[in-house]
């Protein structure tokens, strides 16, 4: 296909156009037999134990960034989703929306990254569209991803089963998607590493899964937008009890730091494609806590606080000069500051 | 990160807080004047531990809050003209005028309103976009008037024509002024501003120490920084020999910055303006001046106020005035939040109404 072109509405008429553009990109990065059968909808093998079902989409601008690019995040992002629940993701769809000049260079740039993301996580599209639609109605590509999975029987993972006295755990440090998109977004270019985080968590919940005794990782949720905060306060919400975090122990890069007090953001609210905020029974806290660190995406992984029986849905952070302070959710986008 | 961290850190502050301790004899009331202060104090979670008979009053400092009603409803007429662009500091974008409007709204109708993350970006802004008039939303306190200033004179300089500026800048001694003079308002001392005290210098202070017995410390914005101004403030207060003191050496010094105040002085000249819940305080902003009158949108465009009228119930004046805190207020956390606010204190990151909800008092 050649790669000076840009995307037309006849691409999404159905006709010959369509079909080139499943034949010689499409089909040429995402080789899975079932998508390559064309058929109306993907007939899959039977699997045991409870199907875990997920959506999300994803209008991320700008749509390339170190650390990924919007096709990353549309795998990433329905895996995690699905992963949080416990479950083994099984299979992918995939929706495009593409605006009428969209070059198509950049359109296999983000195929070919959503092709290597799912041989990687061995999570294959198995049914996909695409759709025109004229200059100015979309922005650029908008992606959607569906995701199903299957849970084994005996796992039961979601906020409600958190326990007073779990412990809580991040996978990683926070922050690091949030702000390499806002600094991108204002055209701040700062010295440093700055990369998003995006990254498949499924291999580590599975790891986790089997190797902690059965019933004792309670709680598992993926603090994408609204960040650590907002999620913590989900869990609050949901199990009735307070979260206790500690500022010193919860991981922050040095360049997401630098950055946050540039813009006048705080890392808690900042966006994370890759980190999974856990509760865990105490009792095992600390072997949750090497196992994340065994792998590759868990390796800065921290025990950051405690489910405590305080007021419900309350999320209070210890600060490092050894007072506290309630942590209330996101309110609407975070803006920079003017001074 | 170094200089921030060892602030940040029980091993400075644990120390500071028993000196505190120890130096607070009697009852005494601090207004810390800097909407900076007030989220320092809140974000380090600092209330929790400070000595009983220590209370704390946030002042006027927070430039978004003080931005009045009719600047807002002037700033979303001009972003509803033909070819105008807006840009601004994030801040302002939710901050509601009269009739609970704010750019926010008239940006989701159509209007161009960009943020940007220093002055000089608007000037990106009015290249890019040669067809359109880029309005930049001059506000704030002594700490910005100079990076504006210097953004009016590249302008000049390399005569961007599409570039204006909205100036709603203050000046800080004089709103103190005006609430000092209410026998309402009791204040032993004040956390004077650290950013603005290194344009203006500590001594800007003193005729608040001359004229209203007033202990005046200029303090940091990290913990430990403003646990240190609060010792010398409780000294001095104890003592009942009022001066300036100066806690953040490392930035401030006793006289003003000369090149940023000749440059402010160069483009701008002494306005009397009207401020949120305070009203209007003669010579207590900036305009821009007749020389540089091509980048005064107001003179440009014809831009009159229009007098606009504060919603109705909100208590962000009383507050502004460090009268009233928050939770007095019938509207706050009911109506007024920081995803629908209905006033400024709510909308900014500094304002008070804001750090009260968000971190939970």
């Amino acid at each position: 296909m050649k790669t000076d072109k840009c995307v037309l509405l006849d691409h999404g008429s159905g006709g010959i156009a369509s079909q080139e553009l499943i034949s010689q990109l499409f089909l040429k990065y995402l080789d899975d037999p079932i998508l390559g059968s064309l058929e109306d909808s993907a007939v899959l093998p039977n699997q045991p134990g409870k199907i875990a079902f997920s959506t999300d989409s994803y209008v991320v601008d700008p749509l390339f960034f170190p650390g990924g690019n919007i096709g990353t995040l549309a795998v990433h992002g329905t895996i995690n989703d699905l992963a949080m629940r416990g479950a083994r993701p099984l299979c992918l769809s995939l929706g495009l929306i593409l605006e009428e000049g969209f070059p198509l260079q950049d359109l296999e740039q983000i195929i070919i990254s959503i092709a290597d993301c799912c041989k990687s996580a061995n999570v294959p599209v198995v049914t996909g569209d695409t759709k025109v639609v004229p200059r100015g109605k979309c922005d650029k590509i908008f992606i959607n991803t569906s995701g199903i999975g299957f849970v084994p029987d005996d796992v039961s993972v979601s906020s409600t089963m958190a326990k007073e006295g779990d412990s809580i755990l991040l996978s990683g440090s926070m922050g690091d998607h949030g702000i390499t998109i806002m600094t991108r977004r204002a055209g701040i270019s700062l010295e440093g590493n700055l990369a998003s985080d995006s990254a498949a968590l499924h291999e580590l919940v599975a790891l986790l899964l089997d190797k902690l005794p059965a019933g004792s990782l309670h709680t598992l949720r993926d603090p994408t937008r609204g960040g650590v905060a907002t999620s913590l306060n989900e869990i609050a919400e949901a199990s009735n009890l307070t979260a206790e975090i500690t500022e010193q122990d919860i991981p922050v890069h040095k360049e997401v730091r630098a950055a946050c007090e540039i813009m006048g953001l705080d890392p808690l609210y900042l966006a994370n494609e890759g980190k999974c905020l856990l509760l865990v029974d105490p009792q095992y806290a600390k072997q949750a806590l090497q196992l994340m660190q065994s792998t590759d995406v868990g390796k800065e992984a921290a025990i950051i606080g405690t489910l405590t029986a305080g007021k419900g849905g309350r999320v209070v952070l210890r600060t490092g000069i050894g007072g506290s302070r309630v942590i209330s959710p996101l309110h609407g986008e975070p803006l920079p500051r003017i001074c | 990160m170094k200089y921030l961290d060892e602030f940040r850190d029980k091993t400075l502050a644990e120390p500071l807080l028993a000196e505190l301790q120890r130096a607070v004899t009697k009852p005494f009331r601090v207004m810390e004047v800097c909407g900076t202060h007030t989220m320092s104090i809140f974000r380090s979670g600092m209330r929790s531990l400070l000595p009983e008979g220590l209370d704390l009053v946030s002042g006027p400092g927070c430039p978004v809050c003080v931005t009045s009603a009719s600047h807002i409803d002037a700033i979303i007429a001009m972003a509803q003209m033909e070819n105008t662009r807006i840009a601004l500091f994030g801040d302002l974008f939710r901050v509601p005028g009269s009739e609970n409007r704010s750019l926010a709204n008239a940006s989701s109708q159509g209007a161009h309103v960009d943020i940007v993350y220093s002055a000089m970006d608007s000037l990106e802004l009015a290249r890019k976009y040669p067809d359109d008039l880029i309005i930049f939303l001059g506000v704030g306190f002594e700490t910005t008037t100079p990076g504006i200033a210097a953004t009016i004179m590249a302008a000049h300089n390399q005569q961007i024509d599409n570039f204006a500026v909205f100036s709603t800048h203050k000046v800080m001694p004089p709103p103190l002024i005006a609430l000092l003079d209410d026998p309402e308002l009791q204040i032993d001392g004040l956390l004077c501003p650290g950013h603005v005290s290194a344009i203006i210098g500590a001594s800007a202070f003193q005729p608040l120490v001359d004229k209203y017995n007033l202990s005046c410390v200029v303090g940091g914005f990290e913990p430990s920084d403003i646990l240190q101004a609060l010792i010398l403030l409780a000294r001095q207060i104890a003592k009942g020999e009022p001066k300036i003191e100066n806690a953040y050496t490392r930035v401030v010094s006793w006289e003003s910055n000369a090149r940023a105040t000749k440059m402010v002085e160069e483009i701008f000249e002494p306005a009397d303006m009207e401020w949120r819940g305070l009203g209007m305080i003669p010579a207590s902003g900036l305009t821009i001046r007749d020389k540089y009158a091509h980048f005064d949108v107001t003179k440009r465009l014809d831009i009159k106020l229009k007098p606009a009228k504060e919603p109705k119930g909100c208590r962000c004046g009383e507050i502004l005035k460090g009268k009233e805190q928050p939770t007095a207020c019938p509207l706050f956390g009911k109506r007024c939040t920081p995803a629908n606010p209905i006033g400024p204190c709510m909308v900014s990151s500094e304002g008070t109404c804001a750090a009260f909800y968000k971190y939970g008092e």
